[in-house]
């Protein structure tokens, strides 16, 4: 078979980074305001009923969502098997916290108002408050966690070794990321409530949003400092050839002061990402309070995409830097799959992601509309 | 069992794999049930059959939910604890795995959201589309798993890369094509229906037996055996296909699943049941149907079938073999970007898809090249798989097959008949039959996985290489949590399927139901 040899495996390499980000934000920027409403749950909604209200707007949407994560997981192991195969393992107790939260959310939603009790609901309500909160967290603690390089190393049979502990984690740069990462999911569940919810709902999402845009904003400035004056970065010193074997020992890496900033010093014309992620957040803000329901979620959306994108540039060509033996750091150019297996993920992906954009966006133009105590009641039991 | 990392990672593996195996066989089968169901409803108009796909979809919305938040588990378990694994086989196993993202599991999971909550959004064939995207997109996702699956069986069509110490694809169509994965699919998807069949069928019994919902049950009744006659007819034959084409592939696993001690002249008999004594190498008290195992295994009378001390011979020459091409491995290695002689490349061309058998050897020894004639031989015996195990969950697999044939065929006649209120000791029968499904299709996977140790992927990687360099501690401490979540969860979700069994369908979506707008129950 020849054909894959139309693209290069360098270009090759490079769509799939992009494509990674891609499918990093289609997660945030669709289950993320599913996190958010979870995390929001005890705070926007006080009697049952709202509480049913607010689970409502996401009910028949959070599972198809949620698949984004199935996917980015399964297009990490396709395109980056070293890149898969180092976080899962090294990140191994928040890939559990992770996944415990996200067992207990999506029964949280199927089983919490098969009860009438009291005691019951209010059970799960604090199911799907963790099951919001606690992935929103680690999932920003992971990336503080990357961008201060991670402590593994690989053996000559590339076996892979992480001298790390779950507490070593959560040190105070991750711990600000895993709070912008929450600020941002909440401003973006807010924003969601706001455009299908109505009455107090919708007034307290509409003030918590505000309050979450401020955060991001304010987060994110202050985590681009400290990464600034206080994580440095790490950069390829000789040559790396970007058509080479996905062999991560083949490249000699250092760290360095600020690394983290020289392809903005490189390429000026990238700061408009980041830029992105402020403006974007402020302006979510500023629509929720000029009551732009829709205009809030897609800035919302957008300012998700801009902060997920900083991350990306910042480190490129890096994807997985290693603090213990920079050497071994999993790169664009190093860490991905075959010629042949990126050529056929593209193919597939080609053929396929229009199809899944064209019948979500069918099935979310199906489901327009407000969700009120009316909407629960048609449900008749199958409303959660 | 000791407490290492390999016996826990398998442990934790198996665990979460045979939990998620519990819902997984009754999403696939329920799915194409409900879509049948609707399809019935906007045919004819009757209302009855959309009061049965709303209150089957309520069963299968309980039963959907844990099975998506488990197989979550599954996919991120490779990395976290079998993370060599993913290296060394992640360019071809992670594909089938992003490709049933991509095409199975984004229909099913959208689309599910509109079964539930889009009855009074859309137009009635515009509901039942959706209901059928869901029973495709289960049904798909089905195929790309055991796509992955089948290639752990039976690597087709990927070679060892010396420069990224990897398995690579080469031919993708081979992958995708693999005889034992297509196998493997419609085998796999035949016992789902079959599980649903019967859980459809058990119920709908136990209201019969109640005098309950007797129109619905009836209908569901008749929905349950015709499917559940195909179904059970399906997977004992696609099983014996399986089963084929295992002997074509997975010579040992066949001889320890009907323990064929030593290779049996054509054609051998068929070993119903018997007491395997792995130390003896015998089968005590066995009780042998002359010429019918070689027809199963081979499809001939002329054909030996091989038994577990030949291979183990042809073991141990394949390691030795192994070892020429680790050898050579290593000399390709040596000389980094420098030029490779002759000879050594050829050890390699020759040699290279032995690699894993040398692997085998790392138990005993570091380096593959050292080891002694005795660490050969015990390297070769470690092939064998646990017999007794093998043995008799694969009896118990067929012997509830054909059980499920006739109990299909028994009511699907009853229903012909319009007799199946008539003989409440057989509306009893299909009641107690509910969990059985469940046991069958969980001791197939056992055998297929449990049968190929000590191999994670048949004769390239063994399982002992592949787990991730986690301390035994972490592990066991996962191994608690997930005991304590997937325990919590199930009796929560036993406990909802029976009440809204008991609950019966909606009065709403009653035929005759007169349509008052519905209140909101608020909490006590």
């Amino acid at each position: 078979m020849i054909l894959h040899e139309l693209i290069d495996y360098q270009v090759l390499r490079l769509i799939w980074w992009l494509l990674l980000g891609v499918l990093l934000v289609g997660f945030a920027v669709t289950d993320g305001f599913d996190l958010g409403v979870g995390a929001l749950l005890p705070f926007v909604a006080r009697t049952d009923l709202e509480r049913r209200v607010a689970i409502n707007s996401i009910g028949p949407v959070w599972e198809g969502n949620q698949v984004w994560l199935i996917l980015g997981g399964g297009a990490i192991f396709a395109a980056w098997p070293p890149l898969y195969a180092v976080s899962f393992s090294g990140f191994y107790l928040a890939m559990f916290a992770i996944l415990a939260a996200l067992i207990v959310r999506p029964v949280g939603f199927k089983y919490r108002s098969k009860r009438d009790s009291a005691a019951w609901r209010r059970g799960w309500d604090c199911a799907l408050f963790l099951g919001g909160f606690v992935p929103a967290l680690i999932f920003g603690v992971a990336v503080g966690n990357t961008l201060q390089g991670v402590p593994f190393r690989f053996d000559e049979d590339l076996r892979i070794f992480y001298e790390g502990s779950f507490f070593g984690l959560l040190n105070p740069f991750a711990l600000l990321c895993g709070l912008l990462s929450v600020a941002m999911v909440v401003m973006h569940g807010a924003t969601w409530l706001v455009l299908k919810t109505e009455g107090p709902v919708a007034a307290r999402a509409r003030s918590y949003g505000s309050l979450a845009a401020l955060a991001t904003v304010a987060l994110f400035a202050l985590g681009g400092v400290a990464l600034f004056l206080f994580v440095g970065g790490y950069k390829i010193t000789g040559v790396i050839n970007p058509l080479g074997p996905s062999n991560p020992l083949m490249k000699s890496v250092e760290t360095a002061r600020a690394a983290w900033f020289a392809n903005y010093a490189a390429y000026p014309w990238l700061l408009a990402v980041p830029g992105l992620g402020f403006l974007g957040a402020a302006g979510a803000g500023l629509a929720l309070r000029a009551r732009l329901e829709v205009g809030a979620l897609l800035l919302s959306g957008l300012s998700i995409a801009g902060i997920i994108a900083t991350v990306g540039v910042s480190m490129f060509p890096f994807i997985l830097p290693s603090s213990l033996d920079p050497r071994a750091s999993l790169t664009v150019w190093d860490a991905s799959s075959s010629h042949l297996t990126l050529f056929i993920m593209l193919v597939c992906t080609v053929i396929f992601m229009p199809i899944i954009l064209a019948y979500t966006t069918w099935v979310y133009r199906v489901l327009w509309g407000k969700v009120d105590a009316k909407s629960i009641a048609d449900g008749q039991g199958h409303a959660y | 069992m000791e407490f290492d990392i390999v016996s826990l990672s398998r442990f934790q593996f198996a665990m979460t794999a045979l939990y998620h195996f519990l819902f997984v066989p009754l999403t696939l089968g329920l799915s194409v049930i409900l879509a049948i169901m609707e399809t019935v409803y906007v045919m004819t108009g009757r209302r009855i059959w959309r009061q049965m796909t709303k209150f089957w979809g309520t069963l299968f919305g309980i039963n959907f939910a844990i099975g998506v938040a488990t197989g979550l588990v599954m996919e991120f378990q490779f990395g976290m604890n079998w993370s060599y694994y993913s290296h060394y086989v992640g360019d071809i196993f992670g594909a089938p795995l992003a490709i049933e993202g991509l095409m199975a599991f984004f229909l099913e999971a959208t689309f599910v959201g509109l079964f539930f909550f889009g009855w009074d959004r859309m137009s009635k064939v515009g509901h039942l589309t959706a209901t059928w995207a869901v029973a495709f997109g289960s049904n798909f996702s089905a195929l790309w798993i055991l796509i992955a699956n089948g290639w752990m069986q039976n690597p087709v069509g990927a070679a060892f890369n010396p420069q990224t110490m990897r398995m690579e694809v080469t031919d993708f169509y081979a992958v995708l094509f693999n005889p034992v994965a297509q196998a493997k699919f419609v085998h796999t998807v035949s016992a789902g229906y079959t599980v649903a069949s019967v859980f459809v069928l058990g119920v709908s019994a136990w209201y019969l037996l109640k005098g309950r919902h007797v129109e619905l049950a009836k209908r569901s009744m008749t929905v349950a055996a015709s499917f559940g006659l195909a179904a059970s007819l399906s997977v004992v034959v696609l099983g014996d296909e399986s089963g084929y084409l295992t002997t074509e592939h997975q010579k040992m696993k066949l001889a320890a699943m009907e323990a064929t001690w030593r290779t049996e002249p054509a054609p051998a008999p068929f070993t119903v049941v018997g007491f395997p004594d792995q130390k003896a190498r015998e089968t005590h008290y066995a009780v042998e149907i002359p010429w019918v195992g070689g027809l199963i295994d081979t499809r001939s009378l002329t054909t030996p079938v091989e038994g577990i001390e030949q291979l183990v011979e042809r073991a141990k020459v394949n390691i030795k073999l192994g070892v020429t091409a680790f050898d050579a491995l290593q000399k390709i290695r040596a000389a980094g970007s420098g030029a490779v002689a002759p000879d050594v490349k050829q050890a390699f061309e020759d040699n290279g898809n032995l690699l894993g058998y040398a692997l085998l050897l790392k138990r005993y020894v570091d380096d593959p090249r050292k080891a002694t004639p005795e660490q050969v031989s015990q390297a070769a015996w470690d092939t064998v798989p646990q017999v007794a195990p093998l043995f008799w969950t694969f009896r118990v697999m067929v012997g509830l097959g054909f059980y499920f044939i006739l109990l299909m065929v028994t009511f699907f006649v009853l229903s012909a008949r319009r007799m199946l209120d008539r003989y409440p000791l057989l509306l009893r029968l299909a009641v107690i039959s509910i969990p059985l499904p469940w046991i069958a299709a969980e001791s197939g996977w056992f055998v297929a996985e449990f049968g190929r140790q000590p191999w994670i992927i048949e004769g390239i990687l063994p399982t002992a290489s592949a787990v991730s360099s986690l301390g035994a501690a972490t592990v066991l401490l996962t191994i608690v949590g997930f005991a304590l979540l997937y325990s919590v969860l199930f009796v929560i979700e036993m406990a909802l399927m029976l009440r809204a069994v008991r609950k019966g369908p909606s009065p709403d979506d009653a035929p005759d139901a007169v349509l008052i707008p519905a209140t909101v129950v608020p909490a006590e």
